[in-house]
């Protein structure tokens, strides 16, 4: 087995979170100078041939985030809820899987929540400054008081995990337990799984533990066993071994390539820039245009004619019907004279 | 609101706004400085831990209580967090979905923390002591014992069987303790005996 982490101190000197403000590496809508050596990467293993679906995660993560679900209805399956909501950050996804070489049902049981992706999407399209960090340790967390609820988040990430919540109309998700992992503990999930199908620490011993566990599912048959960490979205700092890991769609529609929205790239990327380049040649042609030209001044004639237009009296244009307006306070014979 | 607005100056407003946030846009002045983040403090940190063992199974899984409030100082100490614990031989910090949401059994509004008598007529629990529960008991199952013990069968073999009362026993108990509740449940003649687990 995987050797189990430590139970956390409960002395005030261990819980000094040991990463900060000063290892962000990217922060949404603004530009961060990133820390000059990153942090140790640490990942969260979910291995989904060990997963039993019992949902102590799902418990352990309502415990220790101090969240509550609603009361829901049974809908005659497994989920429950039925989708990740703002208070569930995970959610056990079950999959009924006719396994045509062999005709055996399979029962794919996937634990759904935040990838951490090294590259976010969420993050990306993210128009708030500050309201979505990464840390260099792999971690996308999420800042409440940033945030303005937009739900850009939710179009920018590939796996569709954000959820708003109706109460305070910000994002929420998976944070990996970042309070946990800020003082060496791993997160509550993982802590929690009795079958030890989640483990977690830094990324190279998660993938060489995976490497393990697929050299065994191999052995046992799974001839197409494999490590969930797709490159599409830059690797990710949650991953899956997956007994079919050449078809991740059968696993409650896991992405087979997941890649940030082709929109939310163009539009915070090229759109952006050529915004701005319009706006700057704009604004560098007004200034040459009066530098050169000088500013617009109204002719005499045009002033005479404004006041024969507000005085009712012009060619074929006058209000027939409404009266004349009185001369001085005429808005646009005001407006002619004020400046 | 109504306001005069003329159209020039409605332009030259809106225009200003333009230019500011262009400005902002192409990086100039603070338009984005830069707002703090901080990631969320344990919450764990002056608690007091108990260790104690899971309410639920037979496992008996190992569990630590974390409680906020210190009980010399006269304060009122209050359940914040239960987790495995990961020194425990048997769960090694691990918990089923049941154990992991045992804060949720402390605070539960129909817990029961005390015993409670429904008298014969009433349609209500009311609570009483545990002496008058202990009597109460003790008297009813005597009572019964007395009626309906079954010494011998009708072949006239000894067979001590006492069919009309069961025992439920708690499951997350020590070795002893189970042992003790075994003999003395045995020993009266109840047959129908089990322990919650298996409810």
């Amino acid at each position: 087995m995987f050797p189990p982490i430590p139970n956390p101190s409960v002395s005030p000197d261990a819980a000094k979170p040991r990463f900060g403000e000063k290892d962000i590496m990217r922060r949404s809508a603004s530009e961060v100078t990133p820390p000059a050596q990153r942090l140790t990467e640490v990942a969260k293993l979910i291995d989904v041939s060990k997963c039993i679906g019992c949902k102590a995660c799902q418990a352990a993560c309502l415990e220790w985030n101090n969240l509550t679900e609603e009361i829901g209805f049974n809908h005659g399956v497994y989920e429950n809820p039925m989708d990740l909501t703002p208070n569930t950050f995970t959610l056990m996804r079950f999959t009924e899987w006719e396994n045509p070489e062999t005709e055996n049902l399979e029962w794919l049981i996937r634990k759904d929540g935040c990838m951490h992706c090294e590259d976010p999407g969420c993050l990306k399209a993210c128009p708030a400054p500050g309201a979505i960090v990464q840390y260099s340790n792999g971690i996308v967390d999420f800042q409440h008081e940033n945030c303005i609820g937009c739900g850009y988040c939710i179009k920018g990430c590939p796996f569709n995990i954000p959820r708003i919540s109706k109460v305070d109309h910000t994002a929420y998700k998976c944070t990996l337990c970042s309070d946990r992992v800020a003082v060496g503990q791993g997160p509550a999930c993982q802590k929690a799984c009795p079958t030890q199908a989640i483990v977690f620490g830094t990324k190279q011993e998660m993938k060489d533990w995976a490497d393990f566990r697929i050299k065994d599912l191999k052995s046992r048959g799974f001839e197409n066993a494999g490590l969930y960490d797709p490159q599409g979205v830059g690797g990710t700092h949650v991953m899956y071994v997956l007994h079919h890991a050449d078809q991740p769609s059968i696993y409650a529609n896991l992405p087979d390539n997941p890649r940030i929205s082709p929109i939310v790239d163009a539009w915070k990327g090229v759109t952006k820039y050529v915004g701005l380049a319009a706006m700057g040649f704009a604004a560098a042609a007004g200034f040459l245009h009066y530098v050169v030209a000088g500013p617009n001044r109204v002719t005499a004639e045009d002033e005479e004619n404004a006041e024969k237009l507000t005085e009712g009296k012009g060619p074929a244009k006058g209000p027939p019907s409404a009266p004349p307006p009185a001369p001085p306070s005429g808005p646009a014979g005001h407006e002619g004279r004020a400046t | 609101m109504n306001m005069e607005l003329s159209r020039r100056s409605f332009l030259k407003t809106s225009g200003a706004g333009i230019a500011g946030t262009s400005l902002g846009a192409f990086g100039f002045g603070e338009a984005e400085a830069a707002v703090a983040s901080f990631i969320k403090p344990f919450h764990l940190a002056n608690t007091t831990e108990a260790r104690n063992t899971c309410t639920y199974c037979s496992v008996a899984c190992g569990i630590i209580i974390y409680s906020k409030g210190d009980l010399r100082k006269g304060e009122k100490a209050d359940i914040v967090h239960i987790e495995g614990d990961a020194d425990h031989p048997t769960n090694r910090g691990t918990l089923c979905p049941k154990g992991a949401a045992l804060r949720d059994i402390v605070k539960s509004e129909t817990r029961l923390t005390q015993p409670m008598l429904r008298k014969a007529g009433s349609d209500t629990f009311e609570p009483v002591s545990w002496d008058a529960a202990l009597d109460k008991i003790a008297r009813m199952m005597k009572d019964d014992r007395d009626a309906n013990f079954v010494a011998t069968n009708k072949d006239g073999v000894t067979v001590n069987r006492w069919l009309t009362t069961g025992f439920l026993a708690a499951s997350a108990t020590t070795n002893e303790t189970a042992f003790a509740t075994y003999k003395v449940v045995r020993s009266t003649g109840i047959l129908a005996f089990d322990n919650q687990a298996r409810v």
